[in-house]
């Protein structure tokens, strides 16, 4: 039996002529341990399926398992990192870990919780920047307590939506390498949810496209052999990790343009240019 | 020292001092001045402005008025005594002169004469307090009540009373619509089954709301011989201006973002804890914007109130001089006026200072 598991699991949002389905018949079977990343566009139902799975959300039809029982609601064995951190804008960042420390722990004493949220605050580095509020922390940072966050809680699973979108580049690197890093020492089964092909090879143990929305479903899936630790500069170089890119790639481009050519439609432009007078300086003024 | 008296300036809502420390610091003199001619100069112009305004005003009012005692003079009793009112008029005697708009100096001399009056009521009832301490301590040994001061309060004893009725009025306020307005923020169903009430009694006129709580309490207080008007007054207040708190409290508590609400939910609180840890907190910037128009509010409509209450307090005050007639009677009512305004404006600048020591901001500092 999987650890989580979806069963011809659909979900719509709105009433009558606008209701749409956004997820419709999604399998997935998800072993202990196991990291998988789910890659698809913008608008096709990643964040519905990761609400649906942490409980947040409800099915419309079929169920969600997890560990052989039927999901009804967020638990503290399964953590979210949100897309928009979701820190609590009041509260530093030694509250809003503890917090969550105080909501799993209830027995902990608080000597105890606080060494706790410390040892997970260091973990990724943010110990020099423990009393500070969020509106003072880099985005970056912002989402290295959100990761914090739901790992002190010590959840079986860890449920990533996009944790990663909204940084740069090379923040991005780091903190996929942190995750890693954290996710390593006790293999936590782990799903991420991510736009970015590169990041879910260079993370996942198995990569699955979510085919664009509406209707969406799960599309074939990719194993992933590479060997860890996976070095993100080596793997440029590596045979396997290209093609399984370029296959996945080809896939998502190939489904896309079945989306686009759906939609298309012909309009006949009117055959007219733009009239641009001179400035007086001669050229175009942009102000 | 120099950054940390411009960081509790800009807190408290005095910026604009900021220029001026700088300045006096030496720090880049030609940008700091240019600041301190916007913030401070050309307000103090503008204050400048407006006195001269006032000024010819008043004077230009003073003309109408005075041609218009020696035209009846001259039209009832003839011309001699056109004449002999022409010249009372200029002497400056008090008896004859003109009642209309006062000119700025007339004003500052009606505040000095007030000040003063106030010191002589306050050496009055310290005087008086003396007089009776003997006996008052007896009484108090016999379990009577002791003998208080009865004369006529002074300007500055009915700032005071003013102050005491629209705290009273706005901590009324305070208990009655921030927890409703909670309760009614969190559920839906209450929320719309009041909201036709609400909306109803919320522009409801402050004078309509002082007779209704009239009827009340002159009935609740039948039997009881204490004076029923300042009760009657600060209960007016504090239901005129509550409203704003109340709509924006519930506001505020159920259009929580919706990130926070998930935070609670995959954190599992309990419903206490979802209330007190993430609505109420992320709320709060809307709740201390609704209790500051209540402030504001209750200020403005106390004076109203006091007027028609007959309660102590500046509308009274405000009221008796306007019933007075005495010569510088007007010039009294402006004072109040201006310090009605200087006050409202001052709590409005404390009530900002706690919500900046409360609340959170969430953009970047």
């Amino acid at each position: 039996m999987a650890y989580i598991e979806l069963r011809n699991v659909s979900k719509s949002f709105g009433v009558g002529k606008d209701r749409t389905q956004v997820l419709s018949n999604i399998n997935l079977e998800i072993e202990e341990g196991e990291f998988v990343a789910i890659v698809g566009f913008t608008g096709s139902g990643k964040t519905t399926l990761i609400n649906l799975i942490s409980g947040l959300m409800m099915p419309d039809e079929g169920e969600v398992l997890f560990k052989g029982e039927l999901v009804t609601g967020p638990s503290h064995e399964r953590g979210v990192i949100f897309q928009n951190y979701s820190l609590l804008p009041w509260l530093n960042v030694r509250n809003n870990v503890g917090m969550a420390v105080k909501e799993a722990f209830k027995k902990m004493i608080r000597k105890e919780r606080n060494k706790r949220v410390e040892e997970y605050v260091e973990m990724v580095n943010l110990l020099p920047a423990i009393n500070k509020l969020p509106k003072e922390l880099s985005g970056g940072m912002r989402q290295r307590v959100s990761v914090t966050r739901a790992l002190s809680m010590s959840p079986d699973v860890i449920l990533m939506d996009e944790p990663l979108s909204a940084l740069d580049a090379l923040t991005r690197g780091n903190l996929q390498q942190e995750i890693l890093k954290i996710w390593n020492k006790d293999k936590k089964t782990a799903l991420l949810i991510t736009n970015d092909v590169d990041e879910g090879i260079l993370m996942a143990d198995r990569i699955i496209p979510l085919k664009p929305g509406p209707k969406a479903t799960l599309g074939p899936e990719y194993e992933i052999n590479l060997e860890r630790p996976r070095d993100k500069t080596a793997l440029n170089h590596n045979e396997e990790y290209k093609k399984l890119r370029n296959s996945i790639i080809e896939y998502l481009i190939q489904i896309g343009e079945q989306r686009a050519s759906k939609k298309e439609n012909n309009y006949t432009l009117p055959d007219i240019k733009p009239v641009i007078k001179p400035t007086p300086f001669g050229r175009l003024n942009f102000g | 020292m120099k950054d940390r008296s411009i960081h509790i300036l800009n807190f408290v809502g005095l910026g604009f001092f900021e220029p001026a420390i700088r300045l006096a610091s030496g720090e880049e003199v030609k940008k700091n001045l240019i600041v301190l001619f916007k913030k401070v100069l050309l307000p103090i112009l503008s204050v400048g402005l407006f006195l001269i305004v006032w000024h010819s005003g008043a004077t230009y009012l003073y003309t109408i008025e005075k041609d218009a005692r020696i035209e009846k003079a001259l039209n009832d009793r003839g011309e001699a005594a056109a004449l002999e009112m022409k010249t009372c008029v200029e002497s400056g005697d008090i008896s004859c002169q003109p009642n209309t708009l006062p000119s700025p100096s007339q004003v500052w001399g009606a505040y000095k004469s007030l000040l003063m009056d106030h010191r002589v009521i306050a050496q009055k009832k310290a005087a008086f307090a003396e007089k009776v301490a003997a006996t008052n301590a007896q009484r108090e040994a016999q379990g009577l009540v002791a003998i208080k001061y009865t004369g006529r309060p002074s300007f500055v004893d009915q700032i005071l009373t003013s102050l005491k009725t629209v705290f009273a009025g706005f901590l009324l306020a305070f208990f009655i619509a921030v927890p409703i307005g909670i309760m009614l923020g969190l559920s839906p169903t209450l929320r719309s089954s009041v909201n036709w009430l609400i909306q109803i009694f919320k522009p409801v006129s402050p004078v309509v709301w002082l007779l209704l709580v009239f009827m009340i309490v002159k009935t609740l207080t039948k039997n009881s011989d204490s004076d029923s008007s300042f009760i009657i007054s600060f209960i007016s207040v504090g239901l005129c201006s509550m409203w704003a708190t109340l709509v924006n409290t519930s506001m505020g508590v159920s259009s929580v973002d919706k990130d926070y609400i998930n935070v609670a939910k995959v954190l599992q609180l309990n419903v206490g804890q979802k209330v007190f840890k993430i609505i109420l907190p992320s709320s709060f910037p809307l709740i201390f914007t609704g209790l500051r128009i209540t402030l504001s509010v209750a200020w403005m409509v106390l004076i109203a109130i006091e007027l028609l209450a007959q309660s102590p307090g500046l509308g009274s005050f405000v009221w008796e001089e306007f019933q007075n007639g005495a010569n510088d009677s007007n010039s009294k009512i402006i004072v109040a006026m201006f310090v009605i305004g200087i006050i409202g404006f001052l709590l409005d600048r404390i009530m900002l200072t706690i919500q900046k020591f409360v609340t959170f901001t969430e953009e970047t500092a």
